[in-house]
């Protein structure tokens, strides 16, 4: 039971009338990790968010979440689950304590305990009205109501978005706290790479609807390569490079970035004859920008008709 | 630099253990790997030594905020390295060093940091013997460390 990946999509696909939004995707998410869904806005990851919760049709493809068909899960499993969107709804009237009474009664599960530590995380005062909160208090509230029943999946749909960076770190926080207990599971999107580099164990990246990587974070950084090459002259054009990816020439230098480097990679870079070659290792972010940003050479040198028109 | 960095200062009951350990994200060091050379270079200088005791697994994650899979990551290569040892039920602890490499393992490993050293030396215009110079103040300032603290 507990072997079985606590989210499992095959072939998952969506379309929005002739748009495809969510192509072919096939993931699996293990019970007790933290998992960042990567990729650029519109890249279908809400879609896929939406299907697990069987709260959209798939075109075609199938999703189960803990070891349930998506399109079937039942209230008691449902309630098992924490999903947090951007548009939670809350009742401006309410003040804090009763947006949590009035959630608990839902739950068989509530923890009164979470609610109150997550609220105190973020600085929230029981008895504040939830109109007059803060953008990043209201943020905290609405995790404290998905916490709080003490979900075994949560799933967090760009929590972050538009926190200022205090509120993110009691976010991060909070996620932090909760991987105490080893089978809860952490499913979330995310554009901040930099909270996904310390929570996350594994990551996927959705770009333009389609999966293009679903690995452990540290195997994703390290398969993005950079490799800087100076030139007594100007750079030579490039010949194809295996697992290429982006280049940004200079006057005198040459810097590639591609994947899973290998020694065909090597050959090819080095019968450009550079005068000096160092790889130079990529930070996450770094890595997810040549990875995901557009492919080709680009340089800062205005050739000369640019600069003349 | 600035911008998300955590310390951490955590006290053990029986030893005090005043670990400073900084994280930076987006660079291009993993936070495990920033995780062990802090460890590493605060036994070098003798700011732990020999039975002091590290902040648990969950504590130290907690306090950095980072996933408790990194740090136990961070513990795990230590630990392979001899530097420290988990006993069960007790901590973390710093223990003796054990010889793990061989000398001409660890001239290999020696090797580029010096070329980095020289070679980014020269490039600021310093001469060989300001190098030798700047180098061997700098090796006896840490000896002189620490044998303030042993």
């Amino acid at each position: 039971m507990s072997d079985q990946p606590v989210i499992r999509t095959r072939g998952l696909t969506r379309y929005f009338g002739a748009k495809c939004a969510v192509h072919d995707l096939s993931l699996e998410v293990p019970r007790g990790c933290v998992f960042a869904f990567l990729g650029r806005n519109g890249s279908g990851k809400s879609t896929t968010i939406r299907m697990l919760l069987g709260l959209l049709r798939p075109d075609r493809g199938e999703a189960s979440v803990l070891g349930t068909d998506s399109r079937q899960l039942p209230p008691e499993l449902r309630a098992r689950i924490g999903y947090l969107t951007e548009e939670h709804q809350l009742y401006g009237w309410m003040s804090v304590r009763e947006a949590g009474d009035f959630q608990s009664a839902f739950y068989p599960r509530w923890n009164e305990k979470i609610f109150r530590g997550v609220i105190g995380h973020f600085g929230l005062k029981p008895e504040a009205r939830v109109k007059h909160l803060s953008r990043g208090m209201r943020a905290g509230l609405c995790l404290a109501l998905t916490l709080a029943p003490d979900p075994e999946l949560l799933i967090l749909d760009d929590p972050a978005l538009g926190l200022d960076p205090v509120a993110r770190r009691s976010l991060v926080e909070s996620m932090i706290y909760l991987t105490r207990r080893s089978d809860r599971t952490i499913f979330f999107s995310s554009h901040h790479l930099s909270d996904v580099e310390r929570v996350a164990d594994y990551l996927a990246v959705l770009d333009y609807s389609v999966l293009r990587a679903c690995c452990p974070l540290e195997s994703f950084r390290t398969s993005v390569q950079e490799v800087q090459m100076r030139f007594a002259g100007v750079p030579p054009p490039l010949p194809t490079i295996p697992g290429f990816l982006q280049a940004f020439r200079t006057e005198h230098e040459l810097r590639v970035t591609c994947v899973h480097y290998n020694r065909e990679t090597e050959k090819a870079l080095r019968s450009l004859q550079p005068v000096a070659m160092e790889m130079v290792p990529l930070g996450l972010e770094e890595a997810f920008i040549s990875y995901l940003g557009e492919r080709g050479e680009k340089t800062f040198i205005l050739s000369d008709t640019e600069v003349a028109s | 630099m600035l911008d998300v960095a955590a310390n951490c200062t955590v006290c053990v009951n029986t030893v005090t253990v005043a670990l400073n350990i900084t994280i930076n994200t987006g660079s291009s060091v993993p936070i495990y790997k920033q995780i062990t050379e802090q460890v590493r270079l605060a036994v070098a200088t003798g700011k732990l030594v020999v039975t002091d005791q590290l902040p648990s697994v969950r504590v130290l994650a907690e306090s950095l905020v980072v996933n408790p899979n990194t740090v136990a990551r961070a513990y795990a290569d230590l630990a392979r390295e001899g530097l420290i040892e988990t006993r069960p039920g007790r901590g973390v602890f710093i223990i003796p060093k054990r010889k793990v490499m061989s000398r001409e393992e660890g001239r290999r490993r020696l090797e580029p940091l010096l070329n980095t050293l020289i070679s980014e030396g020269l490039a600021m215009n310093f001469s060989p013997d300001e190098l030798q110079d700047a180098f061997e103040k700098k090796l006896s300032q840490w000896q002189n460390e620490k044998g303030g603290k042993q």
